[in-house]
């Protein structure tokens, strides 16, 4: 069999990248939702490539390359993460791309659409680095090519105000946390004279450096993956970013940059564990972020906006596993987030185009679409936490990590925010089936969209009731 | 069997939903179950304390996680139990104006996830088939209830989604409980480690008093008991049959699975708190439901109310309480839904269910007015129909419990108080009767038509499992009492 090594992988897609945008440049006369299907294949055959791939954790003493550049299991699995994740947001685009075109009247039909289809590569190849790496100077590259190629993606729309709005905002508060992250790695690298995570760890088990300095730049780093992540009290940027950008944009942000955030923070404060500071540092902003993002959901009207809450919320759960430092449990969670929030999102574009954003735009949709309805159902109770969905075993994993660790503070508010949510998932289902609408337009799916409906359906209940592939793919 | 007996409905309501006709599906899927689960009845081997029909696929290695089912005395019962209501609200549930297919569907997810839930032999697999089928309840009582249908809706969907997650924790700190070595999700390996007294008393206390109030906000224990009558006052009358009938079942039937066998120094320290909250079920909702004007509330109250004498058996933790316990859970699901099922029909033949406007229907509807005598009269505790059987084993068991000649022990105390419940029962009851089918007929009710032939189909079977079990209830006692008396004889 052909031997893979992880990089290629990386390699791989930025040809990609490169190979679209110079077909996008020069075939200027062809259909750009082509493009979409092409990078679709392209990542769905390195996706495949990756199954081969020979998961290697690095030496502690790995020198050049192998020094900022890992491929154990843990980067291995969010590789195919993010190429899952992109995967769907490029399908997502593709039924997007009316929108895009309306949004630039007077321009050529197509104008635009090309470069909206291809920056989801050099994203996910930016994902795609960020999870393998263990040197804080490579965290830092990966993470702004994810940035930077988010900047473009957010404001895309640019002549709506709210994206306008929506863009200035990610782009200054963005480089706010970015400059905080920079700061912090200075910090650190002060006080330890080490970028690199594993001798990071031998450095800091030294008792002669100064404790409170390296924390202080934990602190710092802690506020910029805060800020992705999307946890209190860095989360302000978040309801209008994603209320603003383009649908598949926020659905991207709230999946992928997500996920690559909890995957850098788990490797960042594997480190600082020996300081007993930092666990109670992370317990607070967790209690923080599980108080605010689900009580901010309860009044919200507007379904993206609620997705926008939802998403912290679920930053709370995710950050009671970081607390008990369980990478399975927050790896599962990520799953079973990734299938809940790409469904909702993916209903919420189609029906958006028909009718509008606002819950109240859900209407009587059992009558118009049963089967957007149903993904929107299953969507919904899996992130409320329903057993037989991916969203309760996720759950269901954190609370098992708690619980183990008496962590009694994070699991008494997490049962009781798992009610609130309850209330605020169940509003949208409410809308769909108990409401009565006047407008009984059917709503057309196309195939490939509902072809991806379907699988991510399928895969939220099958994980609900099998969960074990994912749990032995992370098996150390 | 087992299987069958689960999944049946299950698939059935997926048929309905691809588009199967809808009540001639969930009618035949319901007889199947419910033949099935007697041909298990009469297949079961007495005298057996064990799982028997026994299915396990493995699911996780690791976690010792596994599918497993099966049944015992207690778990049979309440699958018959479910399977006849299940089969008295399809009846009854007649022509849906809107979404009749999704209707039917609720109701037969939430007879399969219950069956599920009784049958698990796996913590993990009973909790989550008990959730499958709380998500139908709500769509039902949103979608088709009437009054104030979405405001019950959201409590009770609020009330029982914070009940079910603290009852998670619950069993999650009981499946940690044990040692690593021996942590499994198979009760009978938990009580395997529980008699060889691997669960340490303090961890017990904790565990107790989570499943007490989880489980406790599911059965409407005081404090938590608001969501009820609520719900059951909104609730289409199939749907309030099959949640007041069997769901509500679920938390009782975990206490007694759980609680009981796994946890007695638990059981014990927090006695007295349930002896105290059980005893403001009888007496404080007692009172309430004293004071209801109208038959559906009342009837949502009295459930609440009869979840005390159920509570009381438990806490007594001696066998003759707690087969009693097992025979009125059995006895009350029977009633209640008898109950529920002529108080739709009523509301709907009438429009109103309020006391001061109805009169004299015994004469227009004969029949209807001898069924709700007898659910009504069983409710209250007369001999011949069942409830008697449970609430007499009950009381005698509870008394019993601490007996000691110079000095009464709270459980005598709370016995007499809870005897009086029985007065107060009698009081709403005899007087709803009263109100609703004697007197007078006034104009507007002359031309009521009584019960039609096939609706009497299923008040009979629900009646005669009444009366069956009221004169024999030996024969009830001979399933349930083997399995408590290994749990309770390892205890002491």
């Amino acid at each position: 069999m052909m031997r893979i090594t992880a990089p290629e992988l990386e390699i791989a897609v930025l040809v990609l990248g490169m190979v679209i945008l110079l077909v996008e440049t020069f075939a200027t006369k062809i259909d750009k939702r082509i493009l979409a299907f092409a990078a679709i294949a392209g990542l769905a055959i390195v996706l495949l490539a990756s199954f081969f791939v020979a998961p290697s954790p690095s030496p502690d003493q790995a020198t050049g390359f192998w020094s900022f550049y890992t491929a154990d299991r843990l980067s291995i699995f969010f590789k195919q993460f993010a190429l899952v994740t992109t995967i769907f947001v490029l399908i997502m685009m593709a039924d997007y791309a009316p929108v895009v075109r309306r949004s630039f009247p007077g321009a050529a039909p197509q104008s635009g659409l090309g470069e909206f289809l291809t920056l989801p590569i050099f994203t996910c190849l930016g994902l795609m680095y960020l999870v393998s790496a263990i040197d804080f100077v490579f965290i830092f590259v990966s993470l702004e090519l994810v940035t930077i190629s988010f900047y473009v993606l957010v404001s895309f729309t640019r002549r709506n105000p709210i994206t306008l709005e929506a863009g200035t905002k990610y782009l200054v508060l963005s480089a706010l946390s970015t400059a905080f992250l920079v700061y912090g790695i200075a910090w650190i690298f002060g006080v330890t004279g080490q970028t690199n995570l594993y001798r990071l760890t031998e450095a800091l088990a030294n008792p002669a450096i100064n404790h409170n300095a390296a924390l202080l730049g934990m602190g710092f780093v802690l506020v910029a993956l805060g800020f992705k992540i999307a946890a209190v009290p860095f989360q302000i940027w978040v309801p209008d970013v994603y209320q603003g950008a383009p649908t598949p944009v926020t659905a991207y942000l709230s999946v992928g940059s997500k996920a690559a955030g909890f995957v850098v923070l788990l490797r960042v404060l594997q480190p600082f564990l020996v300081l007993p500071e930092t666990q109670r540092l992370v317990v607070l902003i967790a209690l923080l972020t599980l108080i605010y993002g689900n009580l901010a959901a309860l009044p919200q009207a507007n379904l993206k906006r609620l997705l926008a809450y939802s998403s912290i919320a679920h930053a709370g759960y995710l950050l009671i596993g970081v607390v008990c430092f369980d990478v399975r449990a927050v790896s599962f969670y990520l799953v079973a987030y990734l299938l809940m929030t790409l469904l909702s999102f993916a209903v919420l574009i189609i029906v958006a185009q028909q009718t509008g954003e606002e819950i109240s735009d859900f209407d009587g949709l059992a009558r118009r679409s049963p089967f957007l309805a149903f993904a929107m159902l299953i969507g919904m109770v899996s992130l409320a936490g329903v057993p037989f969905t991916a969203g309760f075993l996720g759950k269901f994993y954190i609370f098992y990590a708690a619980v183990l660790q008496r962590q009694v503070a994070l699991v008494v508010v997490g049962v009781l925010t798992v009610g609130c949510g309850f209330y605020y998932y169940l509003k949208v289902v409410r809308a769909m089936y108990w409401q009565s609408t006047t407008n009984i337009a059917k709503i057309p799916v196309n195939g490939l969209s509902r072809l991806a409906i379907s699988a991510l359906i399928l895969c939220t209940i099958w994980f609900g009731i099998y969960p074990q592939p994912i749990l032995d793919a992370l098996k150390r | 069997m087992v299987l069958f007996i689960i999944f049946c409905p299950i698939i059935a309501a997926i048929l309905i939903m691809v588009g199967m006709p809808a009540r001639k599906t969930a009618l035949a899927a319901s007889v199947l179950t419910f033949l099935a689960a007697g041909f298990l009845l009469a297949s079961f081997g007495h005298g057996q304390s064990g799982f028997q029909h026994v299915t396990s696929f493995t699911i996780s290695r690791e976690w010792r996680l596994s599918f497993t089912t099966g049944i015992d005395g207690l778990s049979l019962i309440m699958v018959l139990l479910a399977t006849i209501v299940t089969v008295a609200a399809v009846w009854f549930a007649g022509a849906i104006e809107r979404y009749e297919n999704a209707f039917y569907a609720c109701l037969l997810f939430i007879s399969g996830g219950a069956i599920g839930a009784f049958a698990s032999i796996d913590l993990f697999f009973f909790y989550a088939f008990h959730e499958l089928a709380l998500i139908p309840t709500f769509l039902l009582i949103g979608i088709w209830g009437s009054g104030n249908r979405v405001a019950a809706a959201w409590k009770i969907t609020i009330y029982l989604a914070i009940g079910s997650f603290i009852l998670l924790l619950g069993l999650i700190l009981l499946y940690q409980s044990v040692p690593a070595a021996s942590r499994s999700f198979d009760i009978r390996a938990l009580q395997t480690a529980a008699s060889a007294g691997q669960i340490t008393a303090d961890a017990q206390r904790h565990i107790y008093l989570l499943l007490l109030i989880g489980f406790g906000i599911l059965v409407s224990l005081f404090p938590f008991h608001t969501w009820a009558p609520e719900a059951y006052a909104s609730a289409p009358a199939p749907a309030a049959m099959l949640h007041a009938g069997v769901l509500k079942k679920f938390g009782l039937y975990g206490l007694l699975r759980l609680a009981v066998p796994l946890l007695p120094e638990g059981a014990r320290h927090w006695t007295n708190l349930l002896v105290i909250l059980l005893l403001g079920n009888i007496i404080y909702v007692g009172l309430v439901t004293i004071a209801q004007k109208r038959l559906d509330w009342m009837l949502g109250y009295s459930s609440v109310m009869h979840m005390g004498y159920i509570f009381l058996g438990i806490a007594s933790a001696g066998i003759l309480g707690v087969t009693g316990a097992a025979v009125l859970m059995f006895a009350h699901g029977l009633s209640i839904a008898l109950l529920f099922a002529l108080a739709g029909e009523l509301r709907q033949r009438t429009g109103t269910l309020v006391f001061d406007e109805l009169g004299g229907l015994a004469k227009v509807m004969p029949f209807a007015g001898l069924a709700f005598g007898f659910g009504a009269f069983a409710a209250v505790g007369l001999p011949g129909l069942a409830n008697f059987a449970g609430e007499i084993m009950i009381f005698f068991g509870a008394f019993k419990n601490g007996w000691v000649m110079d000095s009464f022990h709270i459980f005598q105390i709370a016995t007499v108080l809870a005897l009086w419940g029985v007065v107060i029962s009698t009081v709403y009851m005899l007087r709803a009767y009263r109100k609703m089918f004697m007197g007078t007929v006034s104009e507007r009710w002359k031309q009521l038509l009584d019960l039609r032939l096939a609706l009497r189909v299923p008040v009979a079977l629900l009646v005669g499992a009444l009366l069956c079990y009221g004169f024999f209830p030996q024969s009830f006692v001979r399933v349930v009492a083997p399995r408590f008396r290994t749990y309770l004889s390892a205890n002491r």
